[in-house]
């Protein structure tokens, strides 16, 4: 055995009844290296870390940590091997501190003030900021994450899994995290980082083990491969990795909203004096920091919230205070994949013939519903989008990620509608899915719609966007074109370093062939300032 | 006034401890609604035991704290029984907890009929009750501070104090800590290594048998013997699982709380509103303060949305660790 293998994993199978998640895998993470797992959705790689972690049990194979064989069958025995996850999905107490969240579970004597210093000194050895009296609930998606990191170094871990880590973070915290990993690495500790972005990947790994099917592929090192044969390896096919941008001719505009206001749930302003407009036949892209307004944007759109200043017009005539059935009436649909993926737009438990006819329940005459036609509406999507699922009658909710999403946004194209309002369709999709939701949207474009799409990937947006509005707390810092942009640009307005509008001293967002005149837009505003006004008092 | 509030104080245990009982259970995520039939049923316990020890001493004169000591511990015990079935329902076999609660309701209260009417005699319970009520000596002799203060049973005391003991442990140890982590995110406290089940397990336990120290009180200090009164018992059981929304699950505020809806328990047959009215439907109006109050409660909170005042994040929902 060489003294070098931190970790080693041997023929590893696991099954969830018929389900094969993995299959003779085959694993090894050096001392003080930076190990990817790639691997599409359902590749089984989140499976083969939760056994490493003692969530679950192999069904075969065995485990060798530091070249003695071990058995890993509770997380207390993985902490014992000094092997700490970071979850996807954070595992973290809302109501609790920072310090109590990383004080939890552990057999020392509970002292708040000790841990508070100890968790300070582990945060300024790798470069963390943290205030260890926070609550979590106050906290943003970043600095969970660092909690959840430091909870497991705290426990004095020597292996650290990330699973997805980047999927929540900026361009510019990711950065931050990755100067953080490498750092960890120079002390000597191990790292598996599982991510679906294969820049980052190539960034930060020294080798790289790819996943198919639940099957082990190969192990290569970053610096002997490139992107391309990382993905062929992973999908198992060659394909191509250009995203298509579909070329129209704009229409005049189809959604256009002016010196919009909206504020959150506790009242605070959520978004603020933004003005943009989505022509027929054109992508807009929202670029953002998680939580600077996007969900209050989209909700408002669809009717969902109320609006506290400006104007939303959609074909020249003002949606605002119209029900949101009467605004689906109209063509325009939601979408919004928050980060559980099932929180918004699907019934969990309902089945997909059920969540198609969430929408089209009322345009059957008589008290029945006519599961009929909504079955035959499943059908054809799954064939369409590929829907990996048994039946049409199996609930959402046991499908995986990328299967719920196509649904989601499958029954919002089915509806035909003219404006398509789109938040995250790809989170946590691998790249045959993303590349299938791309070529829906693009062909929805391409038959005229106007989409909005709020995304994460600046690279994506880049690609597939005709335009890109940047939001930094609710304010809009300006609309480029995708083509002539760079990402850093986008970065340096998303963190709010750079504002256009400021430095070009010009109001962006304003349609020239607008539906309106300037005088109209004027009437209109003063008259949902009315409404909000008699709605407050 | 001041009798007011002795009588308060002096019904306050009950509400205490099913309170007290009940938040140690929701701390662990799990809503128990079978407190007032676990209340009955630490009410029968309790009878039981004191019959058995009279039984055995055979006409002797009992002696004070073996016969407290052993009513407690037999109140605790069948009330502790009755929350295993829950907790074997609910934390083992994952059954909804609102209907295995309900129905453990029914069965406590069946059961309190079956061992007070077949077991327990009537005299033995007089017997003790004078002992449950003694209180110190002196009290009378402390004008309106004794009368409200020290003229109680020894419950009242062991109440509080349990209350208090409940609130350091939850707040200041890990045990406790760790007991709320369960009840907030189980999925985070297995991660950590926490074992969540034997959590679950002893805080219904030791919930539903603090909470049985209710029906003792009800029983051996506050009826003082009584074959029908585990109708009454039961339907005040749901009030003090109203007071554990209305405390915001702290059980500091318990005790005041429960002094408050023990006030407003005794005010319809109080001479204070004696003397105002005689007519029954104004009384009954005030036995609704209670459940109005809570509401109230239960509005303000969710209006305020203070993360802080919010009932534990996984209450009523059980844990699967490998569901998705």
């Amino acid at each position: 055995m060489n003294n070098s293998v931190a970790l080693e994993l041997k023929n590893i199978t696991k099954t969830f009844g018929k389900v094969v998640a993995n299959k003779n895998v085959n694993l090894t993470l050096n001392k003080g290296e930076i190990l990817s797992i790639l691997g599409e959705n359902g590749s089984g790689k989140t499976t083969l870390m939760n056994m490493i972690s003692g969530i679950y049990y192999p069904d075969e194979g065995q485990i060798f940590i530091g070249g003695e064989e071990v058995i890993i069958s509770s997380p207390q025995d993985a902490f014992k091997y000094k092997i700490g996850m970071i979850h996807q999905h954070f595992k973290l107490v809302d109501v609790f501190t920072a310090a109590e969240n990383i004080v939890l579970g552990v057999n020392d004597k509970f002292n708040l003030k000790e841990v508070n210093s100890r968790v300070e000194e582990i945060a300024s050895k790798y470069g963390f900021e943290i205030d260890a009296k926070k609550y979590v609930y106050n906290m943003a998606v970043s600095e969970k994450q660092t909690v959840e990191i430091i909870k497991v170094l705290y426990r004095g871990a020597d292996i650290l899994i990330l699973d997805e880590p980047t999927a929540v973070l900026t361009p510019q915290e990711t950065q931050k995290l990755f100067d953080v990993l490498r750092k960890m690495r120079e002390d000597g500790k191990s790292i598996i980082i599982i991510t679906h972005k294969l820049n980052e990947v190539m960034e930060i790994s020294d080798r790289v083990s790819i996943l198919r099917k639940g099957e082990y592929v190969a192990t290569v090192d970053t610096k002997d491969t490139n992107e391309k044969e990382l993905t062929e390896m992973m999908v198992g096919k060659k394909i191509d990795l250009k995203i298509e941008r579909t070329e129209t001719d704009f229409d005049k505009p189809l959604l256009e909203i002016r010196n919009l206001s909206i504020n959150g749930d506790d009242g605070s302003r959520k978004i603020e004096d933004v003005s943009f407009y989505i022509r027929g036949g054109e992508i807009l892209g929202v670029a953002g920091i998680a939580g600077c307004g996007q969900k209050e944007l989209c909700e408002a759109i669809a009717g969902l919230r109320k609006i506290e200043n400006g104007a939303i017009c959609h074909k020249g005539e003002s949606i605002v205070g119209l029900p949101a059935k009467e605004i689906i009436d109209k063509g325009i649909s939601m979408s919004f994949i928050p980060e559980d993926r099932l929180g918004m737009g699907l019934a969990p438990n309902f089945s997909i013939t059920d969540n198609m006819m969430l929408k089209t329940y009322n345009d059957n005459k008589g008290p029945f519903v006519d599961r009929k036609t909504a079955r035959k509406n499943a059908e054809n999507l799954i064939k369409k989008l590929e829907i990996v699922t048994p039946s049409t009658e199996t609930p959402v909710r046991r499908l995986s990620g990328g299967n719920v999403q196509k649904v989601l946004v499958g029954r919002e194209i089915e509806s035909s509608p003219n404006v398509i309002v789109t938040a995250y369709p790809v989170r946590g999709l691998d790249i045959n899915s993303s590349y299938a939701i791309y070529n829906i949207l693009n062909d929805q474009k391409a038959n005229g719609t106007g989409i909005l799409f709020i995304g994460e990937d600046l690279d994506v947006m880049l690609a597939l966007c005709d335009k890109i509005m940047v939001l930094c707390h609710g304010k809009n810092m300006g609309i480029v074109h995708a083509k002539k942009t760079t990402k850093e640009e986008l970065g340096l307005m998303m963190t709010g370093s750079l504002d256009l509008a400021e430095v070009k001293n010009k109001e962006y967002g304003k349609a020239k062939d607008s539906h309106l005149t300037e005088k109209e837009w004027n009437e209109q505003q003063a008259e949902n300032e009315n409404k909000g006004g008699n709605d407050n008092g | 006034m001041v009798s007011l509030l002795a009588s308060a104080i002096g019904f306050m245990p009950f509400f205490l401890f099913g309170c007290t009982g009940e938040i140690i259970t929701e701390k662990s995520g799990h809503l128990n609604l079978g407190i007032p039939g676990i209340i009955c049923a630490g009410g029968a316990g309790g009878c039981l035991a004191v019959s058995i020890y009279m039984n055995s001493i055979n006409g002797a004169t009992p002696n004070y704290i073996l016969l407290i000591l052993i009513s407690i511990i037999g109140a605790f015990l069948l009330a502790g029984l009755l929350g295993s079935i829950y907790a074997f329902l609910t934390v083992s076999l994952k059954c909804n907890q609102n209907i295995s609660g309900l129905a453990l309701t029914t069965f406590g209260t069946g059961l309190t009929q079956f061992v007070m009417k077949n077991f327990v005699d009537i005299n033995d319970i007089s017997t003790a009750s004078t002992l449950f009520k003694l209180n110190l000596p002196f009290a009378n002799s402390l004008g309106w501070f004794g009368e409200i203060f020290l003229s109680h049973g020894i419950l009242v005391y062991i109440a509080t104090a349990i209350a208090i003991i409940t609130a350091y442990v939850l707040n200041k140890t890990k045990i406790g800590l760790h007991l709320r982590a369960v009840g907030e995110n189980p999925a985070a406290a297995d991660a950590v290594g926490i074992k969540v089940d034997r959590y679950k397990y002893l805080a219904i336990l030791i919930g539903s048998g603090i909470a049985g120290l209710a029906g003792c009180f009800f029983i051996l200090d506050y009826i003082q013997g009584g074959y029908d009164s585990y109708y009454i018992m039961e339907s005040l059981g749901w009030l003090s699982i109203a007071l554990v929304i209305f405390t915001l699950w702290k059980p500091n505020f318990a005790i005041v709380g429960s002094i408050i809806f023990g006030a407003l328990y005794i005010l319809p047959n109080a001479n204070i509103v004696a003397s105002i009215t005689t007519q029954t439907a104004i009384k009954k109006v005030i036995e609704l303060i209670p459940y109005i109050v809570t509401i109230l409660v239960l509005l303000f909170i969710s209006i305020s949305g203070s993360k802080k005042a919010q009932p534990p994040a996984s209450l009523g929902v059980n844990y699967f660790r490998e569901e998705r």
